[in-house]
């Protein structure tokens, strides 16, 4: 049980990286991107190419992350330049990753438990049941920190402005379009680059591994803020990460139940994220109504008196 | 400043619904030019903001500010010298980020955005400045999020956003009509306060005959997409409601049209 949640907080961490993204496009740009399913596969696939024909399992991780970049660009391109939907840009460029990530890795699954990667090098560097989980928390944070700076730098600023209010940061002569090219580049570019540790991490890249992931991403996100709130960026990004485990840890959980069997994740986080969506809305008409009973009694009792 | 001319708008062109909101529009603002617009409801007043603006490109004629040629150029890139403040108090600023990262993005209408902080111990010293000019008390408020704040406070955040990079050409489109009397009037009052301040090149639409007399130097009347009746400085100082309202009237031909609620 120990060692299946400690798995948990050590895949969460990794899968935060992914949530990052997700944050960046649903959250800060609100651009619903479902390129992530595909480009969290096509990180891990050009990551583990690389490695298997010999190269560094660092280069090539950073490799994956300019995979991603461009692969969310060409949505956004899809998107500002094409005058696609932006649900039908994302879903157009999740099927088209699907083909190629399949011409990436030749085949549907690249085993990497023979080669040398990101995981075994940490391994050999430390040895200690830890050292994957430090070095994983480490790189997401720094992530997290980098993210937290950049969004507010002017160009930042003018990337929330945009998922914002558009009309206005336009009349503030910022590239609108532009800036969502860049937004989805950057967030994919941070899908990708989780896609690629994770690959890594599970010891092998399937094409089939990023179906569901934008829920996923999006599961984090929600799970975070309700438990850590987002009043501030710094905030909210926190809450993304500590969302990411969260949910690690919540499915670890459901599949410990009997009749539940790993086939089921996605139906559990599909759950999860419509009780999160559909929960503060009954709380709120709950409150409404209760309010509007108060008030009845009120001007009831003064008519009495 | 401004120089409009020839300019034509028709939407659903060819259709039942066939609407020209612009028809042959000439307009021309000197440096300085305050002028007021007033109008009947779909007149074209905004459509003449927006072509002015550049959301919407017109179907002919051409619009030159500060001597160049604008009318093919996307909206973002004339916005370096057009400052706007819409009619909706929720268009002109992004709810979720506060005063001050609000006002660094007014900022850089003018400049090139970097990867520099928006904010910065700097700047913030010339937004608290700049923010005291409102007299609303929001320099104390920098760090929170405009999404608090009154209908009254957004427009007023949205008008210094809109005229603290010195704009070529200001455009108010009906920004005191969403707000309550007496914030309106602090709006207006602002309004000519920072107008006057910088010299700016303004235009500004009203549905209130009474404050497009006190504002500004010259006024136009429109309807129709035409613009019907123009008063230049010396026409306006005589004018009345009383008089424009039978200009209106001579111009439509009487008949029912008294209405104050025509021009409203
Ligand atoms: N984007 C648009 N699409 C179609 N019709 C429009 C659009 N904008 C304005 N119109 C039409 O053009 C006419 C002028 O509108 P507008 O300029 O908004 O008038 P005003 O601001 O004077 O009330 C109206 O008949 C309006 O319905
Ligand atoms: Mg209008």
């Amino acid at each position: 049980m120990l060692t299946a949640l400690f798995g948990a907080v050590e895949s969460g961490v990794i899968y935060a990286i992914m949530a990052l993204g997700v944050y960046l496009s649903f959250r800060v740009l609100d651009f619903p991107d479902l390129t992530v399913d595909g480009s969290f596969v096509t990180g891990g696939a050009v990551a583990s190419i690389m490695i298997v024909n010999g190269s560094d399992p660092f280069v090539a991780t950073m490799a994956a992350l300019f995979a991603g970049f461009l692969a969310g660009c060409v949505t956004g391109i899809l998107h500002t330049k094409g005058g696609i939907n932006p649900l039908l840009s994302g879903i157009l460029m999740m099927i088209a990753l699907y083909s190629i990530n399949l011409r990436i890795m030749g085949k549907p699954n690249v085993p990497l438990l023979a080669e040398e990667t990101v995981i075994t090098k940490i391994e050999s560097w430390f040895a200690s049941d830890w050292s994957i989980l430090l070095f994983m928390l480490v790189v997401t944070l720094i992530i997290k920190f980098v993210t937290d700076l950049f969004l507010k730098t002017e160009v930042g600023l003018s990337l929330r402005a945009v998922g914002d209010n558009e009309g206005m940061v336009r009349s503030f002569s910022a590239n609108t379009g532009w800036m969502k090219v860049l937004g989805l580049g950057l967030s994919n570019a941070l899908v990708a680059f989780s896609g690629a540790l994770v690959a890594q991490y599970n010891g092998f890249n399937d094409v089939g591994m990023g179906i569901g992931m934008i829920v996923i991403g999006l599961a984090s996100v929600i799970i975070g803020e309700a438990v850590v709130g987002h009043s501030k960026i710094a905030r909210a990004t926190l809450a993304v990460v500590v969302g990411a485990i969260l949910y690690r840890i919540i499915v670890t959980l459901a599949l410990r139940i009997e009749f539940l069997d790993t086939g089921d994740m996605k139906l559990i986080t599909a759950i999860i994220v419509i009780i999160a969506l559909v929960l503060p809305k009954i709380i709120d008409r709950q409150k409404a109504a209760s309010r509007k009973k108060k008030r009845l009694q009120q001007l009831g009792g003064k008519a009495n008196a | 400043m401004l120089e409009m001319s020839g300019i034509f708008k028709v939407f659903y062109e060819g259709t039942p619904d066939e609407k020209i909101a612009l028809n042959k529009v000439d307009l021309s603002m000197r440096p300085g030019d305050f002028v007021t617009v007033i109008g009947s409801n779909g007149a074209g007043k905004s459509t003449l903001m927006n072509v002015i603006s550049g959301k919407l490109t017109p179907d002919v004629g051409s619009v030159f500010i500060d001597g160049t040629n604008m009318t093919a150029l996307a909206e973002h890139k004339r916005a370096a010298k057009i400052g706007r403040v819409f009619q909706d108090p929720m268009a002109g600023t992004a709810p979720t980020m506060t005063i001050e990262e609000n006002l660094a993005l007014a900022y850089n209408r003018t400049k090139k955005r970097t990867l520099a902080f928006g904010v910065t111990k700097k700047r913030r010293d010339f937004y608290r400045e700049k923010l005291e000019m409102l007299h609303l008390g929001l320099e104390d408020r920098m760090g929170a999020k405009v999404g608090l704040l009154s209908g009254g406070e957004r427009q007023a955040l949205s008008l210094l956003m809109a005229t603290f990079t010195d704009p070529k050409i200001l455009l108010l489109d009906e920004h005191t009509a969403a707000l309550d009397p007496s914030r309106a009037e602090l709006i207006t009052n602002l309004t000519k306060e920072i107008v006057e301040k910088l010299g700016l090149t303004t235009l500004m639409v009203t549905h209130n005959m009474q404050q497009a007399l006190d504002l500004g130097n010259r006024l136009i009347m429109m309807d129709k997409g035409q613009i019907i009746f123009s008063a230049d400085e010396e026409e306006k100082k005589n004018l009345t409601v009383e008089k424009l309202l039978a200009e209106f009237q001579k111009i439509k031909g009487g008949g029912g049209l008294s209405d104050r609620s025509l021009l409203s």
